[in-house]
């Protein structure tokens, strides 16, 4: 097992490929696995591991490591608040203003937690989080709306979340098989 | 008979209306039981013991078999199984280059189990010799026997990764048996055979006039290489039936569902077994068997995948705490020796267990070949994994 993960780190190509979208795919499921874990399910050794994981922060293509947080239940452990909201944007461009423009000044407030051109009924989909809803609404109207080539602002507040990144939230992980089964 | 009429045939005699066969009398209850009952009386285990998946069915099969409910889909199916989802598995099976007709060749049943259990009544006549693969899934022995055949154990060997060799089978007098059956990929051991491997065995059952009955369950979770069948072998197919099934692959153990592929007579016979014990495989396993072929490919890989992942880690973690471990290259298990000072598996998985509550399963519960080792299995998330493997060391450490 290990002779072919070492292989995988060495040889390049295709095997380095692989390595890359297993450890990608590894970090996306738990950012938390340590190095020595990622090496064991992976077969490679630890510092094939790093040194993937070094070329994929600095290629960009990782961009930084973020805990899921079921924040409903963060509610009986700290006293922070927390309102998410999806807010669908329509603008209007002219000829020195692009989408690109408008998403980087959007981009810069620290309200907003992620920023996405989309197809469809509207332009941009932006997600806010903020410590209450009166928070949100002054961002959206004193700091978003008067952005001159938006038009068009409907802000939905999340009334509750049952999936995030890919995790299911509310399961109780309880293990219901039999102990010992054929 | 009224009341009276009881009370007066019960005074004139000690006789007991309800005693188990000889059959059922001399055999023993499962290995895996009596673990079974030691680790339920203490919270907070840690069950490496587990033999099916902790992933959940897909979706997509679920909502086929819900959809089928709201439409009132709950009657009988053909004995043989709906038409379509033989077709579906026919078609899968060419993956591992088997080809079979649906309308003869394939019969679907209550589970692989049920399968096993129908082709040995169907095919095994009293005093039938049955050479059994082991260490292996704990029902064969004992659905031999009921059948009214003769076990003859041939034990695989951890110098031979637990392959199934010609010189296995021959040491073990397996010349003289009438039907062969085995599992690979491999419960409890996790090995797997390939298809130059699997040529041999073949040669040897076709020179001796030996069928085989051939557990595939674990096709699908092959890690290294490609699964084989050794049905796909020259002059195999006829002499061969296939039993595989949906509760592995697909997570989907409580849906109880699996089919067993054959020549037309063997088929045939089971089928008349399982028309008269079943009837019918359950009506909504089978629905959600069809869309489970038709598009849950992509769960089925990622499910391996993980399982892949475990796999690896369990590997490099008993070499890292230096307890010997064959490479398990499929199913979800891993069979790991007793390491020192332990002597019998049994005491070392009795004390891992009041030690640090975590279950392995004694490798003799699964047949001869199996003592020294245990089972481990991979099914469980990581994390409780990790926590195993931590517990284990220690305790492994504190004994050195």
């Amino acid at each position: 097992m290990s002779d072919q993960s070492d292989d995988a780190a060495a040889d390049g190509g295709q095997d380095e490929t692989e390595a890359r979208a297993e450890l990608l795919d590894l970090l996306c499921e738990n950012a938390r696995y340590s190095t020595e874990d990622l090496a064991r399910m992976t077969g490679l050794d630890t510092d094939a591991v790093e040194s993937v994981i070094a070329d994929l922060e600095s290629a960009g293509v990782v961009q930084g490591y973020a805990a899921v947080v079921d924040w409903d239940r963060a509610e009986d452990v700290t006293d922070a608040e927390h309102v998410h909201a999806l807010v669908e944007l329509n603008v209007t461009l002219d000829r020195e203003t692009g989408y690109e423009d408008i998403a980087d000044r959007l981009a810069q407030f620290p309200e907003v937690q992620a920023l996405r051109l989309v197809s469809g009924d509207y332009d941009f989909a932006l997600e806010v989080e903020e410590a209450s809803m009166s928070k949100v609404s002054r961002f959206i109207s004193e700091k978003v709306a008067p952005v001159p080539e938006i038009t068009q602002t409907v802000t939905h507040y999340v009334m509750d979340t049952y999936k995030e990144a890919g995790h299911r939230f509310e399961e109780s992980g309880d293990d219901d098989r039999l102990s010992v089964t054929p | 008979m009224s009341l009276d009429e009881a009370e007066t045939d019960e005074s004139e005699g000690d006789e007991q209306p309800l005693v188990p066969s000889q059959r059922v009398q001399n055999t023993p209850p499962s290995g895996i039981r009596r673990f079974f009952e030691l680790a339920e009386e203490m919270d907070d285990v840690i069950s490496l013991g587990v033999g099916e998946p902790d992933f959940t069915a897909p979706w997509n099969a679920r909502e086929a078999a819900i959809t089928s409910l709201e439409r009132g889909q709950t009657s009988y199916t053909a004995n043989r199984g709906m038409r379509e989802l033989r077709e579906r598995i026919a078609a899968d099976a060419e993956r591992w280059d088997l080809s079979y007709d649906p309308d003869e060749e394939v019969i679907v049943t209550a589970g692989a189990s049920e399968a096993i259990d129908a082709a040995f009544r169907a095919l095994v006549d009293p005093g039938d010799t049955v050479a059994v693969a082991q260490p292996c899934y704990v029902s064969y022995e004992p659905g031999v026997r009921f059948a009214g055949g003769e076990v003859l154990p041939v034990p695989t060997r951890a110098a031979d990764e637990f392959k199934l060799t010609p010189e296995v089978l021959d040491d073990a007098g397996a010349e003289a048996a009438d039907l062969l059956v085995y599992c690979f990929p491999n419960n409890p051991t996790g090995a797997t055979m390939s298809v130059e491997e699997l040529a041999p065995v073949a040669e040897f059952c076709k020179a001796n006039d030996i069928g085989v009955l051939s557990d595939e369950i674990y096709a699908d979770l092959t890690y290294e290489g490609d699964h084989a069948s050794i049905a796909a072998l020259p002059g195999m197919r006829e002499r061969t039936v296939v039993f595989n099934g949906f509760s592995k692959a697909y997570a989907m153990t409580g849906l109880r569902l699996g089919y067993a592929m054959g020549p037309p007579g063997a088929i045939e016979a089971i089928n008349r077994v399982h028309q008269y014990a079943m009837l019918s495989a359950p009506t909504t396993a089978q629905y959600a068997a069809i869309e489970a072929l038709e598009s849950c490919a992509d769960e089925v890989a990622e499910m391996r995948r993980q399982y892949d992942r475990r796999r690896q880690f369990v590997l490099s973690r008993f070499a890292e705490m230096g307890v010997e471990c064959f490479e398990a290259t499929g199913a979800f298990y891993v069979f790991p020796e007793v390491p020192d000072p332990w002597e019998d598996a049994s005491t070392f998985a009795e004390e891992l267990l009041e030690a640090e509550s975590v279950a392995m399963v004694p490798g003799d519960a699964f047949g001869a070949g199996g003592d020294g080792h245990l089972r481990a299995s991979y099914a469980t998330g990581l994390d409780d994994l990790k926590e195993a493997m931590h517990r284990l060391e220690r305790f492994v450490e504190g004994a050195a």
